[in-house]
């Protein structure tokens, strides 16, 4: 059993709208798959849907090979969730509340309070174990509703906004917990920290308006960038006139592989411009001979990976924009 | 079953986690005793039984039952952690059951807590003690009712207030079906079966009927069916209203 949540043709309607609209796919055991979308754009809904909260208007789901509609319970046994705002009854205490999450979960005696004990060591809750769960702050809470997500070793994870509010030593703790359960679990989480998908996702997927607008490993969606393999040249603003400066520029547009110059603006090294490559192929040793030939100080010369943000943007953005 | 227990479990466990069980419980038997002694007239009668204490409760349940059901649904909406709650590994049956069976045996022991009465007025005379008992059974199906009645309302919104709102309204109907209130609406224009359908869920007279120490199946089939009805209601609101 390899393939650990299928996907196919989900659908959800909420009147005439299509919060998701037929998405499809699977996601394999060992992989951390990164829903990436904009606000609204149907990442929640699906992760309901996965999860047996939401029933779809058409289309299925099927965790370990249980279809969510024809057998839920057993479906449900095999998932933990972190809703988004991870939610938890704010009177009890952590202890409380993972102790009757694994009471539902089936456990007992010793068993139980193993698991507890456990999730709770995870998570790193000790401090706080023993007060309401409304007193803690919001990264304490997050780490309750993850705890409660992880307590019965599901082999299915499904993490809305995991890192939400927490800090950034949390985030760090956080993703390394993900990334220490990866091999054997199969894992969806939905972020809108793109960083986050670089740090722990072994593939990501972009949806927007309902639909899935690009899925791949993350590397792969880079190439998408019209920064990959772009390079940027950080000048030494001493002396540079814009006259100067547009003359630099000229020398590198006037070249066949690059598609354009865009000038930064000046920061503490000096004045950077950034060189897209055509068709984005690697142009490094073309350009650095470039670079010599100026005979202008040049303060940090680097090639760019690709930003999952310029991706995310391209092809997020309403349709009128890109038809532009 | 496991499942319904662990949830009754943890619901009636949340009851007493917050002030709301002890001001229930005191509220609801300084009420209870208050309108036996002075507006029932416990002494003054001069008869050994609990009918004074017994008369009132219909209207005690009315305003105080709402608000232990409002918060059944609503809460965990509010909350969010509804979504949680419906993503465990448990049916909606046992989800409904739970949190009902809970609630309906809170008011079970707010209700025995009224044993005080039953020793007094067993010191004072000699009462007929299986009249007694058919009234504490009598009260704790009609409080189910009013419950079962609440939960569903509690899963229809978000608002505890709203759900403690309509819950007493339609408490309210229920209690006084049979009386002139709603019957003199009706009368002249309704058919007569229409009339004596309605009067038929009068609360209070299936109430007054088990009280007087009269168990009539009649009388326990109708409350039973009304608790069963109002939790599939119950579980067809929450699956309902639960996305939004």
């Amino acid at each position: 059993m390899d393939e650990m949540i299928v996907v196919d043709g989900l659908t959800k309607r909420f009147g005439p709208r299509a919060a998701v609209d037929h998405v499809s796919f699977k996601v394999k055991r060992g992989e951390v798959l990164g829903f990436l979308g904009p606000n609204g754009a149907g990442k929640s809904t699906t992760m309901k849907m996965i999860t047996g909260f939401l029933a779809p208007s058409s289309g299925r789901v099927a965790v370990c090979g249980f279809d969510l509609e024809d057998a839920p319970l057993e479906a449900k046994k095999r998932i933990g969730y972190l809703p988004e705002g991870a939610p938890a009854y704010p009177d009890m205490t952590p202890a409380g509340f993972l102790d009757f999450i694994a009471r539902i979960r089936g456990f007992d005696g010793a068993e139980r309070q193993k698991r507890v004990i456990d999730a709770a060591a995870k998570t790193q809750l000790g401090d706080v174990f023993h007060q309401p769960i409304e007193t803690l702050s919001k990264g304490f809470k997050r780490r309750v509703g993850l705890a409660q997500a992880l307590l019965h070793d599901p082999d299915v994870l499904i993490l809305d906004e995991p890192t939400d509010g927490l800090d950034p030593n949390q985030k760090h703790e956080v993703r390394a917990l993900i990334r220490g359960m990866a091999a054997n679990k199969a894992i969806v989480i939905s972020t809108h920290i793109l960083e986050e998908v670089e740090a722990v996702c072994t593939r990501a997927m972009i949806i927007a308006q309902g639909r899935i607008v690009a899925d791949g490993t993350p590397l792969e969606l880079e190439q998408r960038s019209r920064h990959h393999n772009a390079i940027t040249v950080v000048l030494d603003s001493d002396g540079l006139t814009d006259v100067k400066l547009a003359a630099i520029c000229a020398t590198f547009e006037g070249l066949d592989f690059v598609s354009g110059v865009e000038v930064g603006a000046p920061n503490e090294l000096g004045r950077p411009i950034t060189i897209f490559s055509r068709g984005r192929l690697p142009m490094g040793p073309e350009i650095g001979q470039r670079v010599d030939q100026l005979g202008w100080p040049v303060a940090e010369l680097r090639v760019e990976r690709g930003r999952l943000d310029d991706v995310f943007r391209d092809i997020t953005k309403p349709a009128s924009k890109q038809a532009a | 079953m496991r499942a319904t227990w662990t949830v009754f479990r943890r619901e009636l466990a949340a009851y007493f986690a917050t002030p709301l069980a002890y001001i229930f419980i005191v509220i609801f038997l300084a009420l209870a005793g208050a309108l036996t002694f002075f507006v029932g007239g416990f002494f003054e009668r001069g008869q050994a039984d609990l009918q004074p204490f017994f008369t009132f409760h219909p209207w005690l349940y009315l305003f105080l039952i709402p608000a232990i059901s409002m918060r059944l649904w609503a809460e965990e909406r509010k909350t969010g952690t509804i979504e949680l709650f419906l993503t465990l590994p448990i049916s909606m049956a046992s989800a409904v059951l739970g949190k009902y069976l809970a609630a309906w045996i809170f008011t079970g022991i707010a209700l025995a807590l009224t044993f005080p009465l039953w020793i007094t007025v067993s010191l004072l005379g000699s009462p007929d003690h299986g009249i007694i008992l058919a009234g504490y059974i009598g009260s704790w199906l009609m409080a189910g009712s009013y419950l079962a009645i609440g939960a569903a309302i509690s899963a229809l919104t978000k608002n505890q207030v709203i759900a403690f709102v309509v819950t007493c309204a339609v408490c309210f109907l229920f209690t006084v079906a049979g009386s002139p209130i709603v019957l003199n609406v009706l009368t002249g224009w309704a058919p007569q079966l229409l009339l004596e359908t309605i009067a038929s869920f009068s609360f209070i007279s299936h109430f007054q009927a088990i009280s007087r120490g009269v168990i009539d199946l009649r009388d326990i089939i109708f409350f039973g069916s009304l608790i069963a009805f109002s939790l599939f209601a119950n579980a067809a609101a929450v699956e309902l209203k639960k996305a939004n």
